[in-house]
């Protein structure tokens, strides 16, 4: 049996794919356009997107890198719902007609391809990283950071987040008020601020809690429902809010941040752990 | 953290709300009702019914917070909805500043009548 007389065997339906088309240098507007692809089993979006560009149509553009849901490259709007096209089967989809947009809620730069610098810049102004007054330690670390099991299971799901925006194009208020720092930004503003070796919340709180913080979530939950890896964004702005709530009627503290964890003593190295090389950056 | 506090008292004047108005509406919608499980009595929207009620103090008090948890919790919904048409941060502030002024000078006049109408115990019928 030659290659080609397999594949065809292999076909177990016929997708009519409709996905927006739009180069700005060329188009007036954006506009649907169809194409039809033969499915075989296992064939996510991505794959009948990489079977057009390949046979129909290699001017159509998207971005994707990973192709197993870890790189957050391929949010798209398939079928009325924001999602990754390299996480969804065309089969799972129970149609034969799939229409593909760019996530809503962010321009387009091209066909598939959004405009996410509102989401990196909004992400950035909630200073995603652990802010400690000890920047000696954290430059120069004699040690770990202590972390307990419970301590970690607090933001835990919130450090999934692989940044793809499919809650920020599935969020409602994102779609009417431009400003709101979003479901995504708020959420990592939240695991850092619950991360016990971080104490950086009064920095943060500019942001959280500014007019266009967590206090504007109309906590329609889409962001939960849309997120490809499980993060419960609703869930971290409601947790953001009590934690405001508490101090600033003074029921809460601002916590410390956890120190260096003491060397363990009496530990000796497994002889088939390899040891770990040497810093090869030192501060001058 | 001011923003904290505001929408601390945005979500309890809702509570408020949701008794207050319960009771004024349990008074004023369902009296035949409460006549007949013998709490309420006769016509509750009477003139003499609506006088007798304002010149008690416990009326006069839940006025006064229903009014003020209404104006507060409307007001804040107000500018909540306003600032989610992405205004300039100048606006925003004039928009803050003037639901304030707004929602102080009706709850002043508002506190005003109650208080009037309750001064009046003796005066009308």
């Amino acid at each position: 049996m030659s290659k080609s007389s397999k594949q065809d065997s292999d076909i177990i339906m016929t997708a009519r794919f409709e996905v927006l088309r739009y180069n700005p240098e060329r188009d007036k507007a954006p506009h649907l356009r169809e194409y039809s692809v033969p499915v075989t089993k296992g064939m996510t979006v991505l794959d009948g997107l990489h079977w057009i560009k390949e046979h129909k149509d290699h001017t159509l553009s998207w971005r994707s890198s990973c192709r197993m849901g870890v790189c957050g490259s391929c949010g798209m709007f398939i079928n009325g719902m924001p999602r990754l096209a390299c996480n969804n089967q065309i089969v799972h989809l129970h149609s034969d007609h799939i229409i593909i947009k760019p996530l809503p809620n962010f321009d387009i730069i091209r066909d598939l391809v959004p405009d996410l610098e509102s989401l990196f810049n909004k992400h950035r102004s909630v200073k995603p990283y652990l802010i400690r007054k000890d920047s000696e330690e954290q430059n120069l670390p004699t040690g770990e950071f202590f972390q307990s099991t419970e301590e970690l299971v607090n933001y835990i799901q919130f450090a999934y987040c692989i940044k793809c925006g499919l809650c920020m194009a599935a969020c409602p208020t994102v779609a009417t008020s431009e400003n709101y720092t979003g479901p995504q930004a708020l959420t990592q503003g939240w695991r850092y601020t619950s991360d016990s070796r971080d104490e950086g919340a009064p920095e943060r709180a500019e942001e959280l809690y500014s007019s266009h913080g967590v206090y504007r979530c109309h906590f329609a939950g889409a962001c939960s429902q849309v997120c490809p890896k499980g993060v419960d964004p609703a869930l971290a702005i409601q947790m953001a809010k009590r934690d405001a709530f508490l101090k600033a009627f003074g029921s809460r503290k601002q916590r410390q941040a956890t120190s260096v964890a003491p060397p363990i003593e009496n530990w000796v190295p497994k002889a088939e752990i390899p040891k770990a090389p040497e810093p090869t950056v030192t501060k001058k | 953290m001011r923003e904290s506090k505001l929408w601390f008292w945005h979500i309890l004047s809702s509570v408020i709300i949701l008794v207050l108005l319960g009771i004024h509406m349990g008074i004023m919608h369902l009296g035949e009702i409460l006549s007949a499980i013998g709490i309420g009595s006769g016509d509750a929207v009477a003139s003499e019914a609506v006088f007798h009620r304002s010149q008690q103090l416990m009326f006069m008090v839940t006025y006064i917070l229903l009014l003020g948890a209404a104006l507060f919790h409307g007001f804040y919904g107000l500018r909540s909805m306003l600032f989610e048409l992405s205004l300039s941060k100048g606006l925003e502030k004039s928009i803050g500043a003037l639901c304030a002024v707004a929602g102080i000078g009706l709850f002043l006049y508002g506190s005003y009548a109650a208080v009037y109408v309750f001064q009046m115990k003796g005066v009308l019928p």
